[in-house]
Parts: structure tokens; sequence; C-alpha cells
């Protein structure tokens, strides 16, 4: 009864294809000798040598390091402590308690940029690591809060209740039945925050001190000015970097279920 | 009294506004098993839980060995709990989930390792201690489960429906373990199920609960035997309830006017005299045919079931009466006439306030 | 409740942290955003704290006004060529078999989460004059000059586009996958031309998908500045654009803050229209 053509198919290769595209040409000319992209001069990773001598470049990766760590840390923390918290409370309170943990994700990117530069100047934080810390975290804090709640909503209610029955305090329930049970949870909604944070342009450049670089924001002001192979060079790192972090996060997906 | 283990004076309970103990009370002597029977939703699950802790009861005392537990928390109390989905942590060995309780009690690790050895063996799992729960079968989670709330040697053991998950033949063998391993280790069980033979074949005692309250509580030859309402007559082993008209009472011996006959009921201190309205109770396999006296009946059908046959009978009234024989046939055909009565010893009253539906 | 006083606490102390960081450093900030957006920037740098309404005045001077409404005009491209790419790839993806529908989303999301900067880089490879899509055109002797695509509206909606896509497609993806084939073929059963099928069932009952979808690139469309700044040189201006340059240029605060506001009312005002229409609290695909 199935007449299926080919087409979906090849519209989906299509589509594939355009997304990879542009890709796949950051990494091609990432080897390439010429300094001008457009011109192919041979294999070359002279660029990946011009990266690894440039400091600036270091500098700018170790403070998205330390930056992307940070935040995912903070917001595991905070994000996980109120899913755990949601479960616990009386359906009325639900509602807003969801409201406030979903706020940052309603709210677009480049509206809390500006509310974060225009509150922090008026607490008079200095911008630099600590505010974009801030910023990251919270935004992160969704992620985690979300993929954690989904876990524990799945959870088996008597597991807990079991481990009480047995003699366990509270407290000795949290760590020996619930944090072990959502660990895989906590740990994917880290990855994607880091990568997130990674990422991320549009709050890092509102919320950011003059000195800090972090390492998107170097590639912006390269794409703005002049670019140089250098960036492929450092695309391509940085896309192998995410490959990798899609594919653990995607392992402990499957380990899960 | 000095015996008692656990007392439950009065308890209710109500979830948001729709309340589901009505006011239970129990006195469990040391080393008895004692079964809560019932269907589901009668409130046999939440009453184990106020013993466990795990809720509070609005209003009503717990009290083990004496002392007021009711507002102790889960894992203040000498009690461990079977869970009816076993709740086996799925991310701790088999003998690292048996070994919990001891750890927490702080107990050297060698000596925890002998413990949980010694309880493996008890429930016939020797040599899976490093398996993880999802490695194990329905059976095994089982054992484990057991295995995990034994070890504490606790005052009293609950056990939720711990058989449900299991098929039929594994069951008959767990019911048989269970009943073993309470004896052999002298401990008090509370054990929860809908099957009226489970509850029959293991207790010492059976209270058979119905919308929050209990029914009935007693020996499962009493519940069987003299069930007190209609509920209980029904729910424990299937009883014909038979309405009447009392004619004359007897030295206990009760003469019971119905459905165009009469037929005979003990009546032992049930204060019936002539012309009050009376409801028995009559377990099917007691119903005997006649040629004269007793009751006339209609054959309606025949059913054979569980190595009994089943006689439908239609009474002059309308209601409808079944016998059972062993064998699978008996020398009457449908439509045919018959007569039926039954002992003084057989019937017994019972009260039907308490029955809306079964 | 006799012991329910403890654990109460607890939860509390649990949730306290969100809340605190939340309310400190995100709600406070919003409400500081309103209060900000009635005051009067300072001379040089700074605020200064009397009411004005001049900052939503200014924003309907026909210079700021015409961002807005071409901001608006570029979010509307783009979340339309979204949707007419986005929506037949979600709703393919659903129908493939399961061991195809995995490796495709694997395929989906690593893109998804390379950095845009990256994703961009390579559009500007491709756009450049004398670039990849030129010496192509040129060579398969489609045009004879180099198009010069980079730093014009059309590069900035392909970019666009491009950042955006994998939102629609999963969010489609995601209401597509639950839908119960069989209703289809009943329709189809019952005589409806697979058009006509495909109208009154797959579409109403992914509707919450695509809107969800439309929600989730619409709205960012609207402030992703670095892509029309990379792509379209200063020739196209967003509304995201104008926020940032009001913020780190102009040091104007309170026009940013209102400019901002109005932004947000347009964001939620659409997240509540879906609310209505789809009768769901949560956006489709989301994660």
């Amino acid at each position: 009864m199935k007449n299926r053509t080919k087409l979906p198919n090849i519209y989906l290769g299509i589509i594939l294809f355009v997304i990879y595209l542009p890709i796949v040409l950051v990494v091609v000319y990432s080897f390439n000798e010429s300094k001008i992209s457009s011109v192919w001069g041979g294999f070359s990773l002279r660029w990946y040598e011009t990266l690894f001598r440039d400091k600036d470049m270091f500098e700018a990766l170790v403070n998205s390091i330390v930056l992307g760590l940070s935040s995912s840390l903070a917001a595991a923390i905070i994000g996980t402590l109120g899913a755990v918290g949601f479960t616990k409370i009386t359906a009325r309170t639900k509602n807003v308690v969801e409201y406030i943990s979903m706020l940052p994700m309603m709210t677009p990117e480049i509206i809390l940029g500006m509310v974060f530069m225009a509150f922090f100047s008026l607490l008079g934080l200095p911008f630099g690591m600590t505010t974009l810390i801030i910023g990251h975290t919270a935004f992160c804090i969704p992620y985690i809060y979300m993929l954690v709640k989904a876990r524990l909503v799945g959870m088996d209610k008597s597991l807990p209740e079991a481990a009480r029955d047995l003699g366990a305090s509270e407290t000795r329930v949290f760590f020996d039945i619930t944090l072990p049970l959502i660990a895989p949870a906590i740990a994917s909604g880290m990855l994607l925050s880091f990568a997130m944070s990674f990422d991320d342009v549009i709050i890092s450049l509102f919320v950011t001190g003059v000195n800090v670089n972090t390492l998107p924001i170097k590639v912006y002001t390269s794409l703005k000015t002049g670019v140089t192979p250098e960036i492929n060079a450092l695309c391509t790192l940085m896309l192998a970097f995410t490959i990798l972090v899609v594919t653990v996060s995607a392992l402990l997906g499957r380990k899960k279920s | 009294m000095s015996d008692t283990i656990l007392e439950l004076d009065h308890i209710e309970k109500s979830f948001g506004g729709t309340s589901v103990l009505h006011g239970v009370s129990l006195s469990v002597q040391h080393g008895e098993f004692v079964t809560l029977l019932g269907p589901s939703g009668c409130g046999k699950t939440t009453t184990l839980r106020i013993i466990a802790g795990l809720e509070t009861p609005d209003a009503g005392r717990v009290l083990l060995r004496g002392t007021d537990m009711t507002a102790a928390p889960p894992e203040k109390r000498d009690v461990n709990t079977v869970f009816q989905n076993y709740a086996l942590f799925p991310h701790m060995t088999v003998a690292a989930n048996i070994g919990y309780s001891l750890k927490l009690k702080k107990m050297p690790r060698t000596e925890i390792a002998a413990q949980v050895q010694q309880a493996l063996e008890l429930v016939q799992l020797d040599g899976f201690g490093t398996r993880m729960p999802a490695e194990l079968s329905g059976g095994q989670r089982q054992r484990v489960a057991i295995a995990r709330a034994l070890v504490n040697r606790p005052s009293v053991l609950l056990l939720d429906e711990p058989l449900g998950a299991l098929d039929l033949q594994l069951r008959r063998q767990m019911q048989l373990e269970l009943k073993r391993l309470q004896k052999q280790l002298g401990l008090t069980f509370i054990y929860i199920t809908h099957d009226q033979e489970e509850a029959l074949n293991m207790s010492d005692r059976i209270a058979v609960m119905h919308e929050g309250r209990f029914e009935q509580v007693g020996t499962p030859a009493e519940v069987y035997d003299r069930p007190r309402t209609s509920f209980v007559a029904r729910f424990v082993g299937t009883a014909n309830i038979v309405k009447g008209q009392v004619l004359q009472n007897e030295e206990g011996i009760l003469t019971v006017h119905t459905a165009g006959g009469q037929v005979p009921a003990l009546c032992c201190n049930c204060g019936k005299g002539a012309g009050d309205g009376v409801t028995l109770a009559v377990r099917s396999e007691h119903v005997e045919f006649c040629t004269e006296g007793g009751i006339p009946a209609t054959v309606k059908e025949k059913t054979f079931a569980g190595g009994m046959l089943r006689i439908s009978l239609a009474l002059e009234n309308g209601d409808e009466l079944v016998a059972s024989r062993h064998g699978i046939d008996i020398a009457l055909s449908a439509g045919e006439g018959v007569r039926v009565t039954w002992s003084a010893q057989n019937a017994v009253p019972v009260d039907t306030h308490t029955e809306a539906q079964v | 409740m006799r012991n329910h006083g403890r654990s109460r606490a607890g939860i509390w102390l649990m949730l306290a942290p969100l809340y605190l960081f939340t309310l400190l450093f995100v709600a406070g900030p919003l409400i500081y955003m309103v209060v900000l957006s009635f005051q009067q920037r300072a001379e040089v740098w700074g605020v200064v704290h009397t009411f004005t309404l001049d900052n939503y005045k200014n924003i309907l001077t026909p210079v700021y006004l015409q961002t807005f409404v071409e901001s608006f005009k570029l979010a509307l491209t783009s979340t339309a060529l979204i949707t007419l790419i986005g929506y037949p790839f979600g709703y393919f993806m659903a129908k493939l078999p399961a061991i195809w529908k995995k490796r495709m989303m694997l395929l989906i999301m690593i893109p998804f989460w390379t950095n845009s900067l990256i994703r961009l880089y390579g559009w500007i490879i491709i756009f450049r004059a004398n670039g990849s899509l030129d010496k192509i055109l040129m060579g398969l002797g489609l045009t004879d000059s180099p198009l010069k695509l980079l730093y014009t509206y059309p590069a900035v909606v392909v970019g666009m586009v491009y950042a955006l896509l994998q939102f629609m497609i999963l969010a489609v993806y995601s209401s597509a996958e639950k839908m119960d084939w069989s209703l289809v073929e009943a329709a189809r059963d019952l005589g409806a031309s697979p058009l006509r099928a495909f109208y009154t069932v797959t579409l109403k009952m992914t509707l919450p998908g695509l809107l969800s979808g439309i929600i989730l690139t619409f709205i960012p469309s609207m402030g992703l500045f670095f892509i029309a700044d990379i792509l379209g040189g200063n020739k196209v201006v967003l509304v995201g654009s104008l926020i940032q340059d009001q913020l780190m240029k102009a040091h104007n605060q309170p026009f940013a803050a209102a400019l901002s506001l109005v932004l947000m009312v347009l964001t939620t005002l659409m997240i509540s229209l879906y609310k209505r229409v789809t009768h769901s609290s949560e956006l489709e695909g989301l994660l």
C-alpha cells in the first residue's frame, strides 16, 4: 500500500547538505596554505601553528573554559536544587516556581543582555569575569532545571520512601538515592550549559569587561574586522570540541533510557 | 497485652477532602501474620503507609511496643516495608541494596557483609550479591526486596501486595516461602492482598477491609465460616446471600422463611426472633439438594471451573443461588425443578448495612 | 502534618538559590528595565532619575519606527522561509524509520550546538566576492561577474534562516512524532484527498509544533544583531542592532530600555497568543 516516493528523502538530503556546507567549507579552508580564503593554495597546517602561538587567542580560550565551567557548575547546583524543591511543593505554588525558573528562557537574549548591562552598572559591579559568570549562569539554569525536573518526575516515588523506611534521613536519601539517579540528567544539562556558554556572543558582548575576551567575542571581532585563516583553524577546533560534547551527551542520554 | 507489638488506635485519614480511613483500629501480637484483605481502593495501602510512617494520620495513634510513634518519621520506626513494585535501588548492587540499612546504622563493613550473606542465603539468592537489580528476574527482585527488609530484623514487616506482579506458579511457591520465613524468624508480618485465597492460606488473622473500615477481623476459619457482614461473605470465598424472615428461634437454631420454602440457620446470640428480617450467607459447597422441605428452585446452567461444578439456580423470588460440587457432572439438566437446603451450622446471619456493592 | 515543619523549611532552602538568583539577576533587571525606560539619559554618561516619556516618543519618530518596521519585515521574511523549509523537513523526519530518526536527530543537533559564528563564517566564505558561490555560478556560466552577495539584505536573510532553522525543525518534528498517523489513514479511508487529509488532519495536529517553531524563530530574529552585523555590514539594522548601538555606542541606557521593553511586550504577546490558540503551557520542542 505504500507507494513511497524517494522525494522526501531527497529533500532531507538536500537541506542537510546546505546545513553542513558552510561548516565543511570552514574546515576545508582551515588547511589552506593561501592567506586568501577564496583561493586554494594547497594543504597546510600553518594556520594551526599561528593559532597556537597566538597569546591573545589562548587567553580567550582559557577565559571561555573558566566561564563555561563556572557557570554550568553554578547553574547545575541552583537548577538541581530548584528542581528537587519543585517536586516537593504543593500544586498551587508550582506555577509560580515554574514561571520564575523559566523566565530567563522566555526572555530574548538581546533583552537579557541589555538588562544585565544596565543592572550591573546600576549595582556598580565591575564588568568582567564575575558579570559574565552571573549572566551565563542565568541563561543556563532553565536547561538544567528542565532536564533534572523531567528525570525526577519520571523517577519511581517509592525509591526515596524505601530508603527512608530502611532508616535514612531526608538528607541521606538525597545523597544516597536521589542524587545518583538524577546525576545523568545533571551531567547532560551541564554539557548543554557548557556548550551554550561556549557559544554565546550576545550576552557576553554586553556584560564583558574591556579586558576580558571570550573565544566567541574574539571570533566576532575578527569576523567584523579582517579574517585570517587562523580563525578557520580555531573554528575547526571548536567544531571538533562541539561534536565531542554532543556525542558524549547523546551517549549519556542513551544510557539513561 | 504484654505481647502486643503494634496497635492502631482509631486512625482517620483523608486526601483532599475524600475520607479514606474512618477510625481504623487493630492490635497485632508479636509473631503474628495479619493480612489486610480488601478490594483496591479500600484503604489498605494507606493503612500500611501510616504504620510505616510514610503518611501521617489526621487523627488517631500508632503505637509500636506501647510507644506512641504517630509523629515519628519512617527512619525512626522499627518497621520495614516490602514495596509493591519492590523499589530496589537501581544504582546499587543486590548486596548494597540489602546492606543499605546496616550501613546507615554505621555497622562495620565485615559485619555488614556477613549479615548480607546470611540474608541472601535466607531468600535462596546465594551468589547474587554482585548483580544489579536490572539483571534479575521478577521473582529474584522480590526476594531481594524481602531480604532487604528482613536484614534489619524489624519488629514488624509490612508487605504491600508483594506477590502481585508474579505469575501464579511463582506466587504459590513464594507464599509458602514467606510463611516459612515468618515462622523461622518469628517475625510479625502485616500483609496486604486483594487475593482471598492468599489471605486464607497464609494468615493467622485476616482483617477484611471495605471503604476505609475493618468489616471483620478474625482467623481465616472465622472469616470464612462465620462472616459478619454480607460484604465479607461475598468477598471471602463468594457466598450466596439469601434474604428471608425468621419464623422461630429455637435455642439458637433459626427457621427462616424465604423464596417459597423454609431453611434453617445458626444464630448464636444474634438476637433475632420470630418476625425479624434476616440475611443469610451460605457457601455454594454447602448448598444441598433434597427431595422434600427446603426451597424450590430451577436449574439455570452448569459450568465447570477449577475442579468444581457450579450449578446456577433460580429461586422463586427471582434471586440466584449457586451450588458447587466436586466432579464434572451431576444428574441434573437445565430447566429441571429441584429443592435445596443446607444444615443450620452452614448458614449464618450477616449484617448488610455496610454493603453498597461488591 | 506534625512532622512536616522541618522538611518544609528544607524545601524552601532548596528553592531559595533558584528564587534569589532568578529574582535578583533576571526579574530584578527586567523590572529595572521598565523603570529605566521612563528615565532620561544624562548629558555624558549615566542616567538622570526624572520621569519622562521621551524615550517612547523617540521610538515613534520615523527613523526608529522605520527600524522596527524593517526589523519586523526581516523577521517575517526569515520566519516564512524557515517555515517553508523547516516544516516539510520536520514532517518528513517524523515519518522516517526509528533508526533514521535517531541518526537524523544527531545530524541536526551537531550544527545546532556548533558555534553560530563558525556557521556564519562558512557563509562569508560562500558569499564573498569571488567566493565559492560566485565561482560555481560563473563556472556554470550562469553569471558573468561576481554577485557580491556579502553585505546585502539577502545574505542576512540566509544567515537568519540558517541560524534558526533547527528550532522549526525540532518543534515540528516533536509534534509530528506524537501524531497518530492512523488518523490520516482514516481520513483517506473516508474519502479525503491527500491534500484535504493533510489540511484537515496533519496540519491541525502539528499546529502546536508549527506555532511554537514560529515563535522560537520570530522572536530571536528581531534580536540577532550579530548576523546582520557580519553578513549585512551596516546596511541592515535590526531592533537588536539598535539596542546594542544605543547601549554600547550612544550610551543611552533609557532609550535602549524602552526599545527592549517594546520588544519584550511584542514577545510576550506572541507567547500568550500561542498559549491561547494551542491551550498548552509549554512551547513544543524546546529541548
